[in-house]
């Protein structure tokens, strides 16, 4: 199965500047590996040291997050995307420190 | 490391900050990334994608923004050849400085320009980017285009 790997902007300097790789997997998962397979250095950018993936990072399959599928184990078809979505937050903090 | 921005993209910014007073208000910048690397590197940032902020438990003093919202600008840069090269955000009466709370969010790359809003004025505009290790930020030199 050919399936489509959107790489974030962040990332790409690690995945030698490309945009997306093409793979060919069954599930998110194995689509996963085989990035880290080509691109070694993003292992770190997406994974704790656990082999979970990292909090900030999600995993789309098409238009929907993995957590709400199968995560890793989500089955993938013949023209799938796998989109990597970093997560984006921010603001000021001290007054929700005392808040809190 | 320098950033670029046209004067519709400074005003874009500046518009939505005082819309959005008192709350936070946040979008994507779209643009092209400097072709070499160094300090003299000069990413160019000629659209805006401005984002609902969808923080309702504390909208004043946070931004977060929707993983769909990601993709959505993504999109957004892709249909017009450009690269998603950072984000903007604006700190409500407080100074254009990232928090701690930005820099443990914050992703190296991307160009993070914060917007000083002082009684629905915009103020200060500044912008920062993440060191590869995460431990600080440096400044990024504005210029107008």
């Amino acid at each position: 199965m050919a399936v489509k790997v959107m790489i974030p902007t962040p990332l790409r300097a690690y995945a030698e500047k490309r945009d997306h790789v093409e793979v060919a997997a069954k599930t998110v998962g194995e689509a996963l590996n085989s990035l880290i397979a080509r691109h070694g250095e993003l292992r770190r950018h997406l994974y704790q040291e656990d082999g979970r993936l990292r909090s900030f990072v999600n995993v789309y399959l098409n238009d929907e997050d993995i957590r709400y599928l199968q995560k890793e184990a989500t089955p993938v078809k013949d023209g799938d995307t796998v989109s990597l979505v970093p997560s984006i937050a921010g603001g000021i903090s001290t007054r929700l420190r005392w808040e809190s | 490391m320098r950033l670029r921005l046209t004067a519709q993209v400074r005003d874009a910014i500046r518009a939505h900050g005082a819309r959005g007073y008192p709350h936070e208000v946040c979008g994507a910048l779209l643009g092209r990334d400097a072709e070499s690397e160094g300090v003299g590197a000069l990413r160019e940032v000629t659209a805006v994608v401005p984002l609902e902020n969808r923080r309702d438990d504390s909208p004043r003093n946070r931004f977060s923004v929707t993983p769909e919202d990601v993709l959505r600008a993504e999109r957004a840069a892709r249909d017009q050849r450009l690269e998603l090269v950072g984000w903007y955000h604006t700190h409500p009466d407080h100074p254009a400085r990232p928090s701690e709370f930005d820099r443990e969010h914050a992703w190296p790359w991307y160009s993070y320009v914060i917007l000083g809003v002082a009684a629905s004025e915009p103020g200060e505009m500044t912008s920062w980017r993440l060191a590869d290790d995460r431990s600080g930020y440096a400044a990024e030199s504005i210029e107008e285009a």
